[in-house]
């Protein structure tokens, strides 16, 4: 260039260094627009970054006068902008054109890099990308901008590309909303990243506004343009607090000029969730013409889970004084009050039915498809494996199971760090898997399905699986388990779930956050779920979580034991069976009973909670139990029959109580502890039940 | 001495503009990698002109000019945008929001130069 005649050989290896960098960033952020470009869209974040990235190049290879350099990144950026701006549509031919443009590119700066004089011809390559740009030329309405309530100052500080996201979400019929926060300027950047972060996923981040706050030394103020196919209200319980106000700026109606006459026509419910919106804001006018609707298209009407929650609980309480009913109903027939107590019984009958709808009904509510957690998931596999240089596919199936909303929520945690795992641990780097003769591309299989009252996800990987050898060595060294243990490979692997487990060599930034194997199995767990660990080394690894439907309302069976009652969640009783003391077996220590063709470790709950008093009768119940596939039976004095109960939690100081999941009203004033079958099958199959 | 607020996200940028501006020894450069750092640095530093790139990965240069031009103490410091061919657009945003001038990369150092001292004359002066 003209100005920098006298280059130095350092200001060349800063251009050099900062050119490979850009490159690389370059190669990755198109590594992923080709996945994600797949399903026809891809997302604006990375394009725009990789606009970024051809844009600086072009720039700096300008000013070094690096013309081979300067003039493709320059027509690449061209194609970039219109790819970016929606003028061109992203398919396999750009991405093709977009990753030779790459590699040409790496050889010119390689061959600056090292003198090389050589000149690479990419005359054919500047015509493929110009092809790809012509006859693309798309029109944006700019009018369409006005019909916001933006501040004009705003969208004079919008870029031509966030102009052209900000259109993007009105056209896809999303919510505009402002979001004006107040930082202080010492922790600003944090502040609003931890914003923006909590706003992108549940949408796009369009433009972030800053502007001097109350005092340009102590403060600053952000103005955020933001879309979502959220409503107001959860947007406002998302992220409004004292520092941060959220404002809708496109109401029910919208205005879009017809392209022919320049008339304008109300477009007909563009905004199908903004009728929820009019609460908060009342100057929505009223449909002005005859004739054309602005009532909403969409049948769903989105509800605060706390609502269903208390919902929920009435209906419990129902269920309760039905029970009571029904409880004095029998008592009046054995006292011998028979008049009108044909018609009591007849009524709580019918009382009964129509609580069973109600208590459906509102079940049906809280359920949700496991679908929209695998969406956020398929994000994670492709960061992830992204970082990682690996190469995943992530496979759904049974996306429409329905799971309890609340147990969702809780579960994706959990999930996606089995999943980080799996990606982390499991699947191999592409050359590494060619090398075992596997496809380079790793897959994850996420399916989940309905297993009588319980929800079944499946994470299966076909990674390199888990090397029993190497666990069990590990155990040993952090004294886990004894050398003696005489471990079966399926107990082994099981290992991977005690506090403490890490095979993982290196800590990666993945995996090494201090979260084990032992929180993800404690988190499923809290909702009473299961997590079982199947693996062949070198082939792959299957997590199995196993969950209750619903938390909210459960048939239980109470028993008593040492003169004290328990309820058993349903769900997890097998079988009640009656036993002679004399089919009790010791076998090493533990007592077993054999049960048809298998052999059934016994607990008895007396022990287990350090209860005095055994049972004098002749014979023993035992409620046999299964979470998954571990069975146990459960040695109880009495069984007293089913019940609906509603679980409640014991609350923060009660936590950690071993066995016991909640608490319970029977109806009758009783309270009765609610037992964490999960929980005690862990306990007793690992040794510690029998004390 | 008069100083100078260059943002810009390339390194190697900043580094040939900080040459091209501190060549004359009149004028000192603040470097700022990103549009954040701007925002923490102005408020601190007191400077005579701002030199800002458009593309930048947090905020923007034309957001930026919209902060500078709503500030109390930056509202007339002169202020010049950063560019490349191919981005009018964004180039006649950021004037109508109230940049001084703009310069296209590659940038020659003799219009920069001749620029800064129009625009805050040189401390001889």
């Amino acid at each position: 260039m003209s100005g920098v005649n006298d280059v130095s050989g350092k200001a060349v290896k800063d251009f050099l260094a900062e050119a490979e960098e850009i490159l690389d960033q370059l190669c990755a952020d198109i590594g992923v627009l080709s996945e994600s470009s797949e399903g026809g869209e891809c997302d604006p974040d990375s394009l725009n970054s990789v606009f970024r990235g051809a844009h600086s190049l072009k720039g700096l290879a300008g000013m070094f006068g690096f013309n081979g350099i300067q003039d493709l990144s320059h027509n690449l950026e061209n194609l970039l902008d219109s790819l970016r701006l929606g003028k061109v549509a992203i398919g396999p031919q750009v991405v093709v054109v977009l990753t030779d443009s790459l590699e040409a590119l790496g050889i010119m700066i390689r061959n600056l890099g090292e003198g090389v004089s050589e000149k690479i011809s990419v005359q054919s390559l500047l015509q493929r990308i110009n092809d790809c740009v012509s006859g693309n030329e798309g029109v944006e309405s700019d009018s369409l901008l006005s019909s916001l309530e933006i501040p004009r100052s705003m969208i004079n500080a919008l870029t031509e590309y966030e102009e052209h996201r900000l259109l993007e979400n009105i056209k896809k019929s999303r919510n505009i909303f402002t979001v004006l926060a107040s930082f202080s300027l010492a922790t600003f950047d944090q502040d609003l990243a931890e914003l923006t972060d909590q706003l992108k996923k549940n949408g796009e981040v369009i433009s972030t506004l800053p502007s001097v706050g109350a005092s340009i030394e102590s403060s600053i103020d952000f103005e955020i343009l933001f879309g979502s196919a959220k409503p107001m209200a959860e947007i406002v319980a998302l992220v409004a607090d004292g520092n941060v106000v959220v404002r809708q700026v496109n109401g029910q109606q919208v205005v879009i000029p017809t392209s022919a006459t320049g008339n304008t026509v109300v477009a007909e419910d563009a905004y199908p969730e903004a009728a929820e919106s009019d609460a908060v804001k009342p100057n929505a006018a009223a449909p002005a013409d005859a004739g054309i609707t602005a009532k909403s298209m969409s049948r769903t009407v989105r509800v605060d889970i706390g609502k269903l929650d208390d919902l929920m609980n009435i209906v419990g309480e129902l269920v309760l004084s039905h029970s009571t009913i029904s409880d004095i109903a029998e008592k009046m027939r054995k006292a011998g009050y028979s008049t009108m107590l044909a018609e009591l019984l007849k009524a709580a009958k019918g009382l009964e039915r129509k609580l069973n709808e109600l208590q459906k009904g509102v079940m049906e509510i809280r359920m949700i498809p496991v679908g929209q957690l695998y969406e956020k998931m398929g994000r994670i596999v492709r960061k992830i494996s992204k970082e990682q240089g690996k190469k995943v596919d992530l496979r759904v199936f049974g996306a429409d199971t329905e799971l309890d909303k609340l147990i969702m929520e809780d579960i994706a945690d959990p999930l996606m760090h089995i999943i980080r795992n799996a990606i982390d641990h499991g699947i191999e780097l592409p050359e590494e898997r060619r090398g075992r003769g596997k496809d380079e591309r790793g897959t994850i299989k996420l399916s989940s399905y309905q297993k009588g009252n319980h929800v079944v996800i499946e994470v299966e990987d076909d990674g390199r699986g888990i090397d029993v050898a190497k666990v069990k060595r590990k155990a040993i060294e952090k004294g886990l388990i004894s050398p003696n243990d005489n471990l079966s490979d399926r107990e082994a692997v099981e290992l991977i779930f005690l506090p403490g487990f890490s095979t993982s060599e290196t800590v990666s930034e993945i995996s090494g956050r201090g979260v084990g194997m032992d929180v993800v199995k404690n988190n499923i767990a809290a909702v009473s779920g299961m997590v079982d660990v199947e693996s062949v080394h070198g082939e792959g690894s299957r997590m199995t979580i196993t969950l209750p439907i619903t938390l909210a309302i459960i048939k239980a069976l109470i028993i008593s034991t040492a003169g004290r009652y328990y309820a058993l969640p349903i769900t997890s009783v097998l079988e009640s069976i009656m036993i002679e003391p004399a089919d009790i077996l010791t076998v090493e220590r533990k007592e077993v009973i054999q049960l048809r063709e298998s052999t059934l470790p016994l607990l008895r709950l007396n022990r287990f909670f350090h209860l005095d008093g055994e049972a004098a009768g002749e014979n023993v119940f035992v409620v046999v139990v299964g979470v998954a596939d571990k069975r146990l039976g459960i040695v109880v004095d009495e069984l007293l029959g089913q019940q609906d109960i509603v679980i409640k939690t014991l609350g923060p100081v009660f936590e950690g109580v071993r066995g016991v999941s909640g608490a319970a009203d029977l109806g009758d004033q009783r309270t009765i502890l609610v037992l964490d079958v999960g929980g005690i099958i862990n306990e007793a199959t690992k040794g510690g039940g029998q004390a | 001495m008069r100083r100078i607020l260059v943002t810009d996200d390339s390194a190697t940028m900043r580094s040939l503009l900080v040459a091209t501006i501190e060549a004359s020894g009149d004028y000192e450069v603040v470097e700022a990698a990103s549009g954040f750092e701007a925002l923490r640095l102005l408020p601190r530093e007191k400077v005579d002109l701002i030199i800002t790139d458009i593309n930048m990965p947090d905020i923007n240069g034309l957001e930026l000019i919209n902060y500078v031009r709503k500030s109390e103490q930056y509202r007339n410091t002169p202020l010049f945008i950063i560019s490349t061919e191919g981005r009018e657009k964004d180039v006649e945003k950021g004037l109508a929001l109230g940049a001084n001038e703009y310069l296209v990369k590659p940038i020659d150092p003799e219009r920069l130069q001749a620029l800064i001292r129009e625009y805050v004359g040189a401390d001889a002066e």
